[in-house]
C-alpha cells in the first residue's frame, strides 16, 4: 500500500509536539458507526485479566533474575543542603555489601538539562539522591545505608511558590526563582477594550495543592548487562524513551539497550520519564557484575518522582448582560519543584469558550520540593476549577443559567487558531448530561432548608487526545490461522491489549481468542510513542487497523496464487476467502498459511498523519449533585454525570472503567487529597498513604457515562480520540459548582475539606 | 465485618497484639535457633535465624529466616509467590493483602514469624490448577480492575469477606473493601465483581 513521510503535529501532555512519520496515504472505508460493528466498541473482558486477577502477572516490580541483587538509595533528609563530607567506609564493611555509589566516585551525567547531575553534593530537595548502595539482599542494603554518614551544610530554603516569588527569598538556584527568569504570556484581542465593553466584570482568586501521583507499582527497575548490552525491565509510560535515554546517559548505542514493560501499575504521567534509579542500577550492574533490581520505597515515591504542581489563579472576566464574554484575563504561578517542569494551567481558559479578548501571565517559579511531573491532564485540571468557577460566578452575576451562559459562548472553531474542528458534539453533551442529572430542577445557590442541603454543578472539559504518528503495529499470521499484533506501546491498565485484538478481529474477522498482543518490548516492537496525553488508543488503533487491512488484501492476494484464480473474483468473509457463487470453494486463513509453506505473512501497519488545517479536541461535561452538610462541613458527592464526545469508543466495559477512574481522581483532588509541606523544616508531611489520603471505595457516588460521539472520520480510519485525561479535568469544578449551589457560598481553594466549608459558612 | 479489621486503626492495633502473642509463640520454635546475634552470617544477614514452618496454599513450607522478615518478603522474596503485591510497606493501603487462617490480613505489617504455624493462602492460591476461582472470574468478567497491582489485595479482601457473608449487600462490600486503595479508581467495578461473586447480581 502505499506510503510516505510526512509531518504532522499533535499535542502530548504539556505542549505540541511535531512528528516526522511514514504514514498510510491510501483512505480505507470509515467503519461508520459503532452498532454496524461487531466487536469494536462492544463491553468485552480484558484479555489480559486473567494474568491480572490469578497473580500470575509479571510486573516490572515482579521480576527477578538469577543471581540479582538489591540497590537502595540514601536520599536526603534536607530541604536544601551541600554535603560538606560524605563518609561511606563503614557501609562498605557490611558483609553483603557489593559496592556504594556517590558524587565522588559516580561518573558525572548531566541531568535536569544539565542543571544538576546523577549525583550533585548540592542537594535541592528533600529526597535528593545522595547515595546507592548495591547488596545482597535489600534488607542489607537498607541496614548499610544507616552507615553511611553525611556532614550537611544546611541552605536556606523556600518551598512555597507565592514565598518563592517575594524578593529576598532564598534561591533555589542561583539565577533565581523564576523559570526562565520570565512569564509565558499569552494574548489575543485587546482586554482594555473588551473589559471597557462589559456590562459585568467578575474577578477572583482561586488556588489548587500539589498532588502526589503515587501509583501503586513504585518507580522501580530491574537492570542486566550481557557484556555491552543492556535490558531494563523498567515501570515506564514509554520504553522506547526510556531506552533513548538510558542510551543518552550512558553514552551508549540506543540499539544495545533493549526496554522491556509488559505490566505497570498505574503511573498516571509520573513514569513518562526515565529515572535516575535505572542509571545507578545500570552503574551497580555493570561494577558488581550482577542483575540489579532496584525499586522506590513509598515515602521516595510522594518525595522525588513528581507532582501535580499547585497553583494561584487570579482570575478577571468581563460579560455583556446577554451573555456575551467580552474579555478575560488570567494570571497565575505554581511551583516546579527544584528543577524545571510546567507550573500552567490556562489552556483551557484559552481554548474552551469564544472570546476575542484574552490574555494570559503564568509563572512557574522553583522551590525545594520534588520536581512537577505530568499529572493526568497537567494544567488542565486546575485550570478548569478556576476558569470553570469564574465562569459559573459570572453567569450569576448577570443573572444567567450557568449552562445556558456556556452554550452563549460556545466556540464553533478553536478561539486560539480560528481552525475548524474534526468534531466537536460538546452541545449533545451538555444536553444528555443535563438530562441525566435533573438539571431542570437545579434551585437558587444556598436555598434548600435544613441542615444537609443538595446542589448541582457542571463544569466543561476540552483536551487534546487526538494522537498522531509515529506509531506502528505489526502483524503476523500463523500456520494455525491465528494473528499475532506486535505494538511498542503500552498497556496502563487503560486495556491497550485488548482493544488491539478487537481491532484486528473486527478486521480480520475472526474470534478474538485467536489473537495474541505483545507491546512494550523495544527489541521485538516497532516504535511508538510513550503512553500519555490520552494519545495511545488514537495513535495505536489507526495502525493497527492499517496492518489488519494490509493483510486482508494479502490474504486475497494469496489465496488467488493458491487457487489460480483472479483476486477479484474472491470474497473475503469470517476469515474465510471463497470464490464468488462458488461457496464450496474456499480457504482458511490457516490453509492459505500451510499452502504457502509457511511463508510468513506480515504487515505493519502505521497510523496516518493528522489532517492539516483542523483543531483536534476532546469535549465533555460533567454535572454533580453534591450534598454538603452544614454542621459538619462534610461534601458528600451523590452523583456524577459524565458526557463525553470522545470519538469512537473501542471497548464500553474498559472506557466506562477509565471514566470511573478519572472521576474518582477528581473527586480526591476536589476534596482529600493534598500534600502538605512544613514551612519550617521545608519536610513532606504526609509522605506515606495513611496521612497522604486518597479517594476509598467508600467515596464513590452513582456515576453515569454518556457518550455521544461515534468515531470522528476526519482524524484516522478508526476515528478515536482519548479519555483517560478528559475524564478526570472536569470533575473537581463541577463538584465545587456543586457546592456553591448547596449552600450559596463559593469554595476558592482545594482541596474543599470540612474546615473550609465550615469557615466559608461562618464568613 | 467487625473482626475482620481491615479498617487501619485497628489493624495497627492488632498489629501490636499481633507481635506480643507472636514472641511467646516464636519462643516455642527457640529451640531450633543457632543463637548468635551479635554474630552477622557470610552474607552480613543477621545470623540469628530462626526456624519458620508455615502452610501456604496448602503446601508446608520450611525457612531459615531472620526474625524481622515480614510475611510478604517470605512470600514474595523465598517462595516467589509475586501476586502478593507492596504499595506502602506500612499496612495503609491493603495491596498485600492474603488471608491468615481464614482472616484477611496486611502481610507487609506481620511477622512472619507471627504466622508460624498458620496457614496463608494468597492470590494464587485461590486457583485450581490453571483455573481461576469464580471470585476471580467475577472480577475478569466485571472489569474490578485497571494496572492490576492492587487487585490480588483486593480479591482477597474480598475473598475474607465472602468467606463470612456469602451474599453481601453493597453497603457490606463497600465496608469490607475499604481497608484496600485502588488508585486507578476501579472501585465501581470492584464493588460490581463482589457483589456478582457473592451471587447479588
Amino acid at each position: 500500500m502505499p506510503r510516505k513521510i510526512v509531518k504532522s503535529k499533535y499535542f502530548f501532555e504539556e505542549d505540541f509536539i511535531e512528528t516526522i512519520g511514514e504514514v498510510s496515504t491510501e483512505k480505507v472505508k470509515d467503519w461508520g458507526p459503532n452498532s454496524q460493528l461487531k466487536v469494536v466498541g462492544k463491553s468485552l473482558s480484558r484479555i489480559d485479566g486473567y494474568d491480572k486477577v490469578s497473580g500470575t502477572a509479571k510486573f516490572s516490580f515482579d521480576i527477578s533474575l538469577p543471581n540479582m541483587v538489591y540497590a537502595k538509595t540514601l536520599r536526603c533528609p534536607l530541604p536544601h543542603a551541600k554535603i560538606k563530607k560524605i563518609d561511606i567506609s563503614e557501609a562498605k564493611k557490611v558483609p553483603g555489601v557489593l559496592a556504594v555509589l556517590t558524587y565522588e566516585n559516580a561518573p558525572k551525567i548531566p541531568w535536569y538539562y544539565g542543571m544538576s547531575f546523577l549525583f550533585d553534593p548540592h542537594l535541592r530537595y528533600e529526597g535528593d539522591e545522595v547515595a546507592c548502595i548495591a547488596a545482597e539482599t535489600e534488607q542489607i542494603a537498607v541496614d548499610a545505608l544507616k552507615l553511611i554518614h553525611v556532614e550537611y551544610e544546611e541552605l536556606p530554603f523556600v518551598v512555597d511558590a507565592g514565598a518563592a516569588m517575594k524578593p529576598g527569598a532564598a534561591k533555589v538556584h542561583d539565577a533565581g526563582n523564576v523559570v526562565r527568569g520570565e512569564p509565558q504570556i499569552y494574548k489575543r484581542g485587546d482586554i482594555e477594550k473588551g473589559f471597557k465593553q462589559a456590562d459585568v466584570v467578575v474577578e477572583d482568586t482561586f488556588s489548587t495543592q500539589v498532588e502526589i501521583h503515587n501509583p501503586t507499582e513504585p518507580h522501580c527497575s530491574v537492570v542486566n548487562w550481557d557484556g555491552s548490552r543492556l535490558t531494563i525491565w523498567d515501570s515506564t509510560q514509554g520504553v522506547f524513551s526510556v531506552r533513548d535515554a538510558i542510551a543518552g546517559y550512558l553514552k551508549m548505542p540506543a540499539s544495545k539497550v533493549r526496554v522491556i514493560k509488559k505490566y505497570m501499575g498505574g503511573a498516571f504521567g509520573s513514569k513518562l520519564e526515565a529515572g535516575k534509579y535505572t542509571v545507578m542500577a545500570a552503574l551497580l550492574a555493570r561494577e558488581t557484575g550482577r542483575p540489579v533490581r532496584i525499586a522506590l520505597d513509598r515515602r521516595a515515591m510522594n518525595l522525588a518522582v513528581g507532582n501535580r504542581p499547585g497553583s494561584v489563579q487570579k482570575l478577571k472576566v468581563g460579560a455583556k448582560k446577554d451573555g456575551t464574554l467580552t474579555a478575560m484575563n488570567h494570571y497565575s504561578y505554581g511551583a516546579a519543584g527544584a528543577y524545571p517542569s510546567g507550573a500552567g494551567c490556562s489552556r483551557p481558559f484559552r481554548t474552551l469558550y469564544k472570546c476575542f479578548n484574552v490574555r494570559s501571565e503564568e509563572y512557574t517559579v522553583f522551590i525545594n520540593t520534588g520536581r512537577g511531573r505530568p499529572f493526568r491532564a497537567p494544567g488542565h485540571v486546575q485550570g478548569t476549577f478556576a476558569f470553570e468557577s469564574i465562569i459559573d460566578e459570572t453567569a450569576e452575576k448577570i443573572g444567567m443559567d450557568p449552562l445556558a451562559f456556556r452554550i452563549k459562548n460556545y466556540a464553533e472553531v478553536d478561539p486560539a487558531s480560528n481552525r475548524p474542528y474534526t468534531g466537536k458534539l460538546l452541545r449533545q453533551a451538555y444536553k444528555r448530561g443535563a438530562a441525566a442529572i435533573g438539571w431542570q430542577d437545579r434551585k437558587p445557590a444556598g436555598s434548600g432548608s435544613g441542615p444537609v442541603k443538595t446542589g448541582l454543578g457542571v463544569a466543561t472539559q476540552i483536551w487534546w487526545g487526538g494522537g498522531g504518528p509515529p506509531a506502528y503495529a505489526t502483524l503476523k499470521l500463523n500456520r494455525d490461522g491465528s494473528a499475532h499484533v506486535i505494538a511498542g506501546s503500552q498497556d496502563l491498565g487503560t486495556g491497550t491489549y485488548t482493544f488491539i485484538a478487537q481491532v484486528a478481529a473486527e478486521v480480520l474477522e475472526i474470534p478474538m481468542e485467536k489473537i495474541q498482543v505483545t507491546l512494550g518490548d523495544t527489541a521485538v516492537a516497532p516504535y511508538c510513542g510513550s503512553s500519555g496525553g490520552s494519545t495511545t488508543a488514537p495513535s495505536v488503533s489507526p495502525a493497527v487497523r492499517d496492518a489488519a487491512e494490509q493483510m486482508k488484501t494479502k490474504l486475497i492476494s494469496a489465496a488467488a496464487a493458491v487457487l489460480e484464480i483472479p483476486g477479484n473474483q474472491l470474497v473475503y468473509k469470517n476469515g474465510i476467502i471463497s470464490v464468488k457463487n462458488k461457496p464450496d470453494k474456499k480457504l482458511t486463513i490457516a490453509n492459505i498459511v500451510r499452502r504457502m509453506r509457511e511463508r510468513v505473512l506480515l504487515t505493519t501497519g502505521a497510523r496516518n498523519a493528522n489532517p492539516s488545517g483542523y483543531a483536534i479536541n476532546t469535549f465533555g461535561a460533567q454535572f454533580a449533585r453534591v450534598e454538603v452538610d452544614t454542621y459538619t462541613g462534610r461534601i458528600s458527592v451523590k452523583k456524577i454525570v459524565a458526557a463525553h464526545d470522545i470519538g469512537r469508543v473501542l471497548n464500553r466495559k474498559t472506557l466506562e472503567n477509565q471514566v470511573h477512574g478519572g472521576i474518582l481522581q477528581g473527586l480526591g483532588f476536589a476534596l482529600i487529597e493534598e500534600r502538605v509541606m512544613d514551612e519550617f523544616t521545608g519536610k513532606m508531611l504526609n509522605a506515606n498513604l495513611y496521612d497522604y489520603k486518597m479517594p476509598a471505595i467508600y467515596n464513590v457516588p452513582e456515576i453515569e457515562v454518556i457518550i455521544v460521539s461515534e468515531g470522528d472520520a476526519k482524524i484516522s480510519n478508526t476515528g478515536v480520540k482519548g479519555i483517560g485525561e478528559p475524564a478526570m479535568i472536569p470533575t473537581p469544578a463541577a463538584i465545587a459548582n456543586a457546592v456553591y449551589n448547596a449552600i450559596g457560598v463559593r469554595l476558592k481553594s482545594l482541596p474543599i475539606t470540612p474546615d473550609k466549608v465550615l469557615m466559608a459558612l461562618q464568613g | 465485618m467487625n473482626e475482620k479489621s481491615k479498617s487501619k486503626g485497628i489493624s495497627r492495633r492488632k498489629f501490636i497484639q499481633g507481635v506480643g502473642t507472636g514472641v511467646i509463640g516464636s519462643t516455642v520454635l527457640l529451640d531450633t535457633l543457632q543463637a548468635a546475634p551479635e554474630k552477622k552470617g557470610e552474607n552480613g544477614e543477621h545470623a540469628g535465624k530462626q526456624l519458620l514452618f508455615l502452610k501456604v496454599n496448602g503446601k508446608t513450607v520450611r525457612s531459615m529466616i531472620e526474625p524481622r522478615t515480614t510475611l510478604v518478603e517470605i512470600l514474595r522474596n523465598h517462595l516467589h509467590l509475586t501476586g502478593t503485591k507492596v504499595v506502602c510497606n506500612h499496612g495503609e493501603c491493603g495491596a498485600c493483602t492474603v488471608l491468615l487462617d481464614g482472616e484477611a490480613v496486611y502481610s507487609c505489617h506481620i511477622l512472619a514469624l507471627d504466622a508460624a504455624g498458620k496457614e496463608v493462602i494468597t492470590v494464587e492460591g485461590l486457583l485450581s490448577g490453571e483455573k481461576l476461582h469464580p471470585l476471580q472470574q467475577a472480577f475478569v468478567e466485571h472489569d474490578g480492575l485497571q494496572c492490576g497491582f492492587c487487585t490480588s489485595g483486593q480479591i482477597m479482601s474480598a475473598r475474607a469477606l465472602l468467606l463470612k457473608n456469602r451474599h453481601p449487600a453493597e453497603q457490606e462490600v463497600v465496608e469490607g473493601m475499604s481497608g484496600n486503595i485502588c488508585r486507578c479508581g476501579a472501585y465501581p467495578k470492584i464493588i460490581e465483581s463482589v457483589l456478582a461473586a457473592g451471587g447479588q447480581r
